[in-house]
């Protein structure tokens, strides 16, 4: 099948495998699970014919591993998964995020813990995308809520896996990877696409973790006459172990500021329907698609309701979140899973508004009438 | 003629001395794998040495090749990642007994089931030794180690020959005493495509030694030396002499086409280089 252009008909998960190719992917590992699947399909069916190559591995854990060594090999790589299959992946996401890697991890949420309610949706993995692996760190991890944001921030995610080199997640669900709606695709040349910076230095000179002053060191690859030593033990600016006293220190407030210093060129949020309102919901995903329904449900009840979408999860929004709620009357958080992202609202709630939750955990789209209960509930 | 290589272009003196403890094999065992990259005259840059956790693990830290250090038991998924990232990349995997077949069974099995070009290279110490001396999946029935103080109640795999069912195009056994055969199997092992293994039977005095060898650490060489035996001569023992020995030799090398080799056959558009441009 040759690349579909223009207008189509699509569903989610072959806007991402689509948006990965075009983002310049050449490199996918992964193991089959339900409701991500249909992202392999597209990447064994096409990328061959891009040069690039595909492979299943035995399971969850390998396939992170293999799109880490792939990466480092100086392909764009990336993986898609669900809950179960997201939860082996931690291991080796911590890997890459230590050896900064960049490589994209998409996960199409499902019910859980374990087997769950197979295969339908939930947005309860938020906290698991922002702490699943062990030990101190950064991520940044992205929500599509339509099939044309699967394809664009899939694109983005790259993009900032590249600039930053980390891995990003895309943090989305059944409902927004499986449903068909229509997309507009651009053409490829258009778009701008960011790759990983190459060391200035003659081999002999190059040390692998040593970062440039936007704390990001130059990325060599595997067969380049530059030596690139990437290591999950504690290292310095060679790569290799290190064991002194403020190694790690010096290692893990780097990583954490070569993210958090660059805030506005990650933060992406949308406001949506009028500036005033009496509630302002916080949402993402598929969940989102809902309140823009009810920001006009509402009127007709006389409650007048906008919304704040957070499109970047991680690192949370606290600035856009705290401007929203010190300019409301009452905030609704409505996330399909028992209250994760309403943890980080109050977090950031300084000036004390009432913040509710609408709580989705059925294994379906959030029904509207949990949310305007909610709602209702908060002009009280 | 030109000028032959030294093991020093693979080797990183300047993190001398070893870490692992007088006595252990690692260090013959890297000598043999350096020699052999020299003899085999392998640019240092076209090399990756992909590691493990564990004694053996620490290996990378001692390489001047490109070099991966990963998470327990994953040495071989990543290495696949490697290896398809750039086939043109030597990729050496190095891992222990309970890295490469407990944790990291499911990744063998499977690495050599789709004769992944990559060379495996298993310390095998019979022992989990950074730990502090646990049995491992290579650990002989019987035998004592701080999780088995009586004696442990699970059969040995054998290395070899489940690389060999699992398809790994060759296999071969030798040990830490046996240097020159030890370093001329791992070149045989560099130099062929596909999945190839090369266990390397090692000593580990300090933990499995000093609970089931009698004496010192030239006695636990000496117990490596007399448990390696040839197939001739192992076919001709009693069931009970056979328990205690180890085949050594060469005992798989056949030509089974890689992975990368077959699925560029059947997706032909999949170019050598990996920059096509797609339709």
């Amino acid at each position: 099948m040759s690349r579909p252009e223009g207008i189509q008909l699509m569903e989610g998960n072959h806007a991402c495998a689509w948006g990965a190719i075009d983002a310049g992917a050449r490199f996918y590992a992964g193991y089959p699970i339900t409701p991500s699947s249909e992202i392999a399909e597209v990447c064994a069916r096409e990328l061959p014919a891009y040069g690039g190559t595909y492979i299943q591995m035995e399971d969850e854990i390998g396939s992170m591993a293999a799109i880490v060594g792939a990466s480092l090999s100086g392909k764009k790589s990336f993986t898609a998964t669900s809950g179960p299959g997201f939860s082996l992946m931690q291991e080796n996401l911590g890997v890459g995020i230590y050896q900064e890697v960049p490589c994209v991890v998409v996960n199409i949420q499902r019910v859980g813990p374990a087997t769950g309610l197979a295969t339908q949706p939930a947005q309860a993995d938020v906290m698991q995308a922002r702490w699943g692996t062990h030990g101190d760190h950064p991520i940044i991890v992205l929500c599509p809520a339509t099939v044309q944001e699967m394809y664009d921030f899939t694109i983005r995610a790259f993009n900032l896996a590249e600039r930053f080199r980390t891995p990003v997640i895309l943090l989305s669900d059944q409902v927004v990877g499986q449903t068909y709606e229509n997309i507009s695709l651009p053409d490829p040349a258009s778009l701008k696409l960011v790759t990983r910076k190459k060391p200035g230095v003659p081999p002999e000179e190059y040390l692998p973790y040593q970062p440039d002053e936007n704390l990001v060191p130059p990325m060599a690859a595997y067969g380049d006459r530059h030596i690139l030593h990437a290591s999950s033990t504690c290292h310095c600016e060679t790569g290799y172990s290190n064991f002194k006293y403020g190694t790690n220190r010096q290692l893990l407030t780097r990583l954490k500021d070569k993210i958090y210093n660059y805030l506005d060129e990650i933060i992406e949020v949308e406001h949506f329907g009028p500036v005033d309102a009496d509630v302002t919901l916080v949402s993402f995903g598929s969940a989102s698609r809902v309140c823009k329904y009810l920001v006009g449900e509402a009127e007709k009840e006389g409650i007048r309701v906008n919304l704040l979408r957070l499109i970047t999860m991680w690192p949370f929004p606290d600035q856009e979140v705290q401007k929203a709620l010190a300019n409301t009357g009452a905030c609704v958080v409505a996330e399909m899973n028992q209250g994760q992202v309403i943890n980080e609202v109050n977090r950031v709630n300084t000036t004390n508004t009432p913040v509710h939750l609408a709580s989705g955990i059925d294994g379906e789209l959030i029904r509207p009438e949990i949310i305007m209960t909610s709602i209702r509930e908060a002009v009280k | 003629m030109a000028v032959k290589l030294s093991y020093r272009e693979y080797f990183k003196e300047e993190a001398l001395p070893l870490m692992w403890c007088a006595g252990c094999g690692n260090g013959i065992l890297l000598r043999a794998i350096t020699d052999a990259l020299a003899d085999l005259e392998i640019p240092p840059h076209q090399v990756v040495v992909s590691t493990g956790i564990g004694c053996w693990g620490k290996a990378d830290d001692y390489m001047k090749t490109h070099g991966f250090h990963g998470s327990h038991g994953r040495a071989l998924a990543f290495g696949t990642g490697i290896k398809l990232g750039n086939p043109d990349l030597h990729v050496i995997a190095l891992m222990g007994d309970g890295d490469a077949l407990a944790i990291g069974g499911n990744h063998f099995i499977h690495a050599a089931r789709r004769n992944i070009d990559i060379t495996a290279i298993i310390s095998n110490n019979f022992t989990y030794g950074m730990t502090g001396g646990q049995y491992s999946p290579t650990t002989p029935l019987s035998y004592k180690t701080t999780t088995s103080p009586i004696g442990v109640a699970e059969p040995a795999f054998d290395v070899c020959s489940l690389s060999e069912e699992c398809g790994a195009n060759y296999v071969a056994r030798s040990t830490v005493y046996h240097v020159t055969q030890l370093k001329r199997f791992i070149a045989a092992a560099i130099q062929k495509k596909g999945f190839n293994v090369v266990e390397a039977i090692n000593t580990c005095p300090t933990h499995f030694g000093r609970r089931n060898i009698p004496g010192d650490t030239v006695e636990m060489m000496n117990y490596v030396k007399e448990i390696s035996i040839s197939k001739s001569r192992y076919e001709k023992l009693d069931e009970e002499e056979k328990a205690k020995h180890l085949v050594t030799g060469e005992l798989v090398n056949r030509d089974r086409p890689d992975f990368l080799s077959v699925y560029r056959e059947i997706n032909p558009a999949a170019s050598e280089t990996g920059r096509g441009e797609g339709k």
